[in-house]
């Protein structure tokens, strides 16, 4: 038999037997299951991968993700070992698992499953042959299935934790009747700086609010956009009748506020938040008094 | 679309019910100015509420309006300011500046009252 008419064999043996070959494959696999799982497990170990999980989760895991594996490669369909990967993902994400480390071990047991086929069919290299050209696509898209679903599940998560944050980084409360305080943590980017006037100005409107005294203690620093967005912000809230105090300029923002040249005297601003809550009483008309006895028993 | 003036005690209410034109806007202008000592009101609110547009020619007519009624003896105050609407109105630098502004008309006469009675303190005192 000569190169080319050996060639021509194999793609004609192809086209007939790919589907048996598959399950001849699995077929063997199913046979090895509990020898090669167990390599694969220790070679997980081995490398140091799901470091987060001890031996015996790995176990679970690895059996569960090789039925998985072999089910796909059985069946052809990847829906099965997609929602799988998903779930796996939900459950071992938020144990710090990263992405090299699923990846690795998909690798792996792609590499023992190899291996095990080399070593059942290295008598018969053609038949080898046929059998890794239908094993390789196939593990190649498990692998990819497996990884992306972890990747994409990543992200569901960071963007649903995103928006948690972008929730909580706006608090709108009220102190007083008349009196709001905006609370604010964190770097102010554009997007977070729109969020914000929306929320001061529905605040305002909703809570019928006279003063608002708006605290940035908690930011260390803004840029010039942004400090402009924030002296509009004032203004606007003007308009709506409302006076806003601005409370904890830290030294490099208000050099930030003087470089873009603000109106101070558009600008109501106060040392720190006490400061700034007082003042918002002064303009409401409250008077707060110390109490004789204090309510609170010393202990 | 002609505003309706309403007069309330000693204020002049105007209620903008829709989107108004430069000419609705210049006639709200002079029927205020003339009204105002007309009835002898001592405070004009307008209503903006409606409003879900203020460009640079309103807030230039509604700062006048103001202007020119403090120079015939009474206040003015700008009530209903849409929070979308005060926001764009910033952008674009048109800050009503050195006119009074409330929330809604609750507000605005709550302020005129205020600024009534500290006009009387003040007489009294004298």
């Amino acid at each position: 038999m000569n190169g080319t008419q050996e060639v021509a064999a194999v793609t004609q043996a192809r086209l007939e037997t790919t589907g048996s070959r598959l399950r001849e494959l699995v077929a063997h696999l199913r046979h090895q299951r509990a020898q090669l799982r167990e390599e694969w497990a220790r070679l997980i170990t081995e490398a140091k991968l799901l470091t987060a999980m001890t031996k015996e989760e790995i176990f679970a895991e690895a059996t569960s993700v090789y039925d998985n594996y072999v089910e796909a490669l059985e069946t052809g369909t990847y829906e099965a070992l997609q929602a799988y990967a998903r779930n796996l993902s939900e459950r071992i994400i938020p144990r710090g698992v990263e992405t090299h480390e699923v990846v690795g071990i998909v690798l792996l047991l792609r590499d023992v499953l190899a291996r095990s086929l080399f070593a059942t069919y290295h008598e018969d290299f053609n038949k080898l042959n046929r059998i890794l050209d239908a094993y390789e696509p196939a593990a190649n898209r498990i692998a990819a299935t497996v990884a992306v679903g972890f990747v994409q599940e990543r992200e569901r998560i960071i963007r649903e934790q995103q928006e948690a944050i972008r929730e909580l980084s706006t608090p709108v409360l009220q102190v007083r009747e008349r009196l709001l305080i905006l609370p604010i943590i964190g770097v102010i980017d554009p997007q977070r700086a729109r969020q914000l006037t929306e929320q001061l100005l529905r605040g305002i409107r909703t809570n019928r609010a006279k003063v608002v005294v708006l605290d940035i203690t908690g930011v260390p620093y803004i840029d010039s956009p942004v400090a402009n967005h924030l002296v509009q912000t004032v203004e606007a809230a003007r308009l709506l009748g409302a006076t806003v105090i601005v409370t904890g300029l830290s030294p490099e923002i208000a050099q930030t506020l003087v470089n873009i040249g603000v109106d101070l005297g558009k600008m109501n601003t106060v040392g720190d938040l006490q400061g700034g809550i007082e003042e918002a009483e002064r303009l409401l008309g409250y008077k707060v008094v110390l109490m004789q006895e204090p309510a609170l028993q010393s202990t | 679309m002609q505003v309706p003036i309403l007069k309330q005690g000693a204020y002049l209410i105007a209620t903008v019910q829709s989107a108004l034109t430069d000419e609705d806007l210049k006639q709200l202008r002079d029927t205020l100015v003339l009204q105002v000592s007309k009835v002898r009101a001592r405070g004009v609110i307008v209503d903006v509420t409606a409003l879900d547009v203020i460009d640079s020619f309103a807030t230039r007519t509604l700062r006048d309006v103001a202007y020119m009624i403090r120079l015939r003896g009474a206040e003015t105050v700008i009530v209903g300011i849409q929070p979308e609407v005060a926001f764009s109105m910033v952008k674009l630098g048109l800050t009503l500046e050195g006119v009074a502004t409330s929330l809604d008309l609750e507000e605005g006469l709550a302020y005129l009252d205020r600024k009534a009675k500290a006009h009387q303190e003040v007489r009294a005192h004298r």
